[in-house]
């Protein structure tokens, strides 16, 4: 393990100091370890990966298939932003609740974890979640759908579904320091449904009522489906505007997290 | 008062609320390099309040906590220290090698994986994933974390509960092999037994407050009894008023007498029975001196 050349007299020295590399490598193996975790419980993937996926087979290829080309786009990215959400919301908010309960939160800040590997991983783990969601999408539109994307559209929209994950983390861990243990999911639930409903996500937003169409710009998820949409070329300009609104939103449920597991742990 | 190199960890007048619950009152403590330290109380004593505020998990209203003269949220205080809780629920579908991985790459200068499976017994349970463990072998994983990274301080809280006796004996070999290497330990228990077989030095808690700070001896002394039992034809009641006899009463066929002075109620006894027999003396145990300690400390907050 470690070299020879370390006298007696130098390792009290050595034990509180710790290389760069060493802490580097304590951030892989916590993201190492959160991904695997996760990918390894079925009761977590099951649910993030079938429900995206069965709806856009359901209402986006096997009833869109008569709409034509660009209706197939516009599902793809309301399945998309829909089956996004859900690694946010659910592995950060479930998994922080629960593991505020169950002690090892608290046994995670005994251990001289570097800062911020904890939180640093559950987003690691979110985003690869959320990228495999697109994949799939993408994936049974182009095998079944008959999607027609040009290959920097695919690009772009993983893109989108990769860091768009990241303002539903900051909820869903929000929503994780609020609740505690078997409670999240339930709150969750009543937080995602909705949302994704009344952001369009479900049932195209021209056809909700007019007040729902204006208050859709409340939910983060609008702005995210507004950016997909540009992603596989169905809008044009303003994306400067959701892109910044989605990084607010992000850094107010983030922020109000972190005060929170502070003051309450 | 300060000789910091030799102190890993320290309590000063630490008081700590919850609501209008006082968990600690004023608690003193300090550890030495390379001393085994049990802290012993009923439930509610402070122990675990105690533990959490060395380890940084919460801070004291008032007083100070310190490990190796830091303040114990500093990383630097956290990576010379192992701890074991009392209930971390740790990831199901991690095996056992995945999460001693994962903690020892907390540490600077970690233990070999196979070294710090060996010392714990965890060693054929590597593969296993956590969650499938039975509770003991899942308190063996723990403490295998808690050494890992070759720790200058361990903190255990209750770790030897739901182990079966085997288990239990192998845990507190290898808590000895681990003060032999220079290591301090402190340990919360319910089993007075287990302090008796591992301490240098017992803490009695109780209601947040410190009652004894001393060797095992030192606390078993507070308690000056010993124990005859023998069978014998004498009335208990006779034995009762003989001088500095505590109690007297037969416990079957046997006599069972409690006295400060054993030497001079022994040979009053031969004396006064020829037929005497099966003679058996035995100090106070730790028990004894403990139910007394915490026994005292109620009495005396019910007078008051």
């Amino acid at each position: 393990m470690n070299s020879g050349s370390i006298s007696a007299a130098h390792t009290t020295l050595q034990s509180s100091g710790m290389s760069a590399s060493r802490v580097i490598g304590a951030y892989v193996a916590e993201a190492r370890s959160e991904c695997i975790r996760y990918m390894r419980a079925p009761g977590f993937m099951l649910p993030i990966l079938l429900f995206p996926t069965m709806f856009y087979l359901l209402f986006g290829i096997v009833m869109g298939k008569s709409e034509g080309a660009d209706a197939a786009r516009y599902l793809l990215v309301s399945y998309g932003v829909f089956g996004v959400m859900s690694p946010g919301l659910f592995g950060f908010g479930v998994s922080l609740a629960l593991e505020r309960d169950g002690g090892l939160l608290t046994y995670k800040r005994a251990l001289p974890m570097p800062p911020g590997a904890y939180l640093l991983g559950k987003m690691l783990m979110a985003m690869a979640a959320a990228a495999v969601v697109i994949l799939l999408l993408l994936g049974m539109g182009l095998a079944l759908g008959h999607l027609a994307l040009s290959l920097q559209q695919m690009g772009l929209m993983l893109l989108t579904g990769t860091l768009g994950v990241l303002p539903f983390c900051a909820l869903g861990m929000l929503v994780g320091t609020l609740i505690k243990g078997q409670g999240a999911p339930g709150m969750l639930n009543l937080v995602y449904l909705p949302m994704s409903f009344l952001s369009g996500l479900w049932i195209p937003i021209t056809m909700l009522p007019k007040v729902l169409q204006q208050l859709a710009p409340i939910w983060p998820s609008y702005h995210l489906d507004q950016i997909g949409l540009a992603a596989v070329g169905l809008q044009h300009g303003g994306m400067a505007k959701h892109v910044v609104i989605l990084m607010g939103f992000a850094a107010v449920f983030f922020i109000a997290a972190v005060r929170r597991l502070r003051r309450y742990g | 008062m300060h000789t910091q190199t030799d102190v890993v960890a320290r309590l000063c007048g630490a008081v700590k609320r919850y609501g209008s619950l006082t968990a600690l009152d004023g608690v003193d403590l300090v550890l030495q390099r390379g001393e085994l330290l049990a802290v012993l109380g009923p439930n509610g004593a402070g122990k675990s309040t105690s533990i959490s505020l060395l380890l940084g998990l919460m801070e004291p209203d008032q007083g100070r906590a310190e490990l190796f003269g830091m303040d114990p949220v500093q990383i630097d205080a956290c990576r010379r220290i192992g701890v074991m809780l009392q209930s971390a629920m740790l990831p199901a579908t991690l095996q056992v090698g995945e999460l001693l991985r994962l903690v020892s790459s907390y540490y600077p200068n970690p233990r070999p994986l196979e070294e710090s499976a060996a010392l714990a017994g965890v060693g054929d349970l590597l593969k296993r994933p956590y969650g499938k463990l039975s509770g003991g072998q899942q308190r063996r994983v723990q403490f295998a974390l808690a050494l890992c990274g070759r720790p200058e301080l361990l903190f255990l809280d209750e770790p030897t509960v739901g182990m079966d006796i085997d288990a239990r004996r192998k845990l507190w070999a290898a808590m000895r092999a681990l003060v032999a290497e220079g290591c301090s330990v402190v340990l919360t228990t319910h089993y007075l037994e287990e302090a008796e077989a591992l301490a240098q030095r017992v803490i009695v808690m109780a209601k947040g407050r410190v009652l004894s700070d001393g060797s095992v001896d030192a606390l078993r002394a507070r308690v000056p009894l010993t124990h005859i039992r023998c069978v014998t034809d004498l009335h208990a009641d006779v034995i009762a008023n003989w001088p500095q006899v505590v109690s007297a009463e037969r416990d079957g066929t046997r006599m069972r007498i409690s006295t400060s002075a054993a030497e001079h109620v022994l040979r009053r006894l031969l004396d006064a029975d020829a037929s005497l027999s099966e003679l058996e003396v035995q100090r106070a145990s730790l028990a004894d001196a403990f139910t007394a300690l915490t026994n005292e400390e109620t009495v005396e907050q019910e007078a008051a």
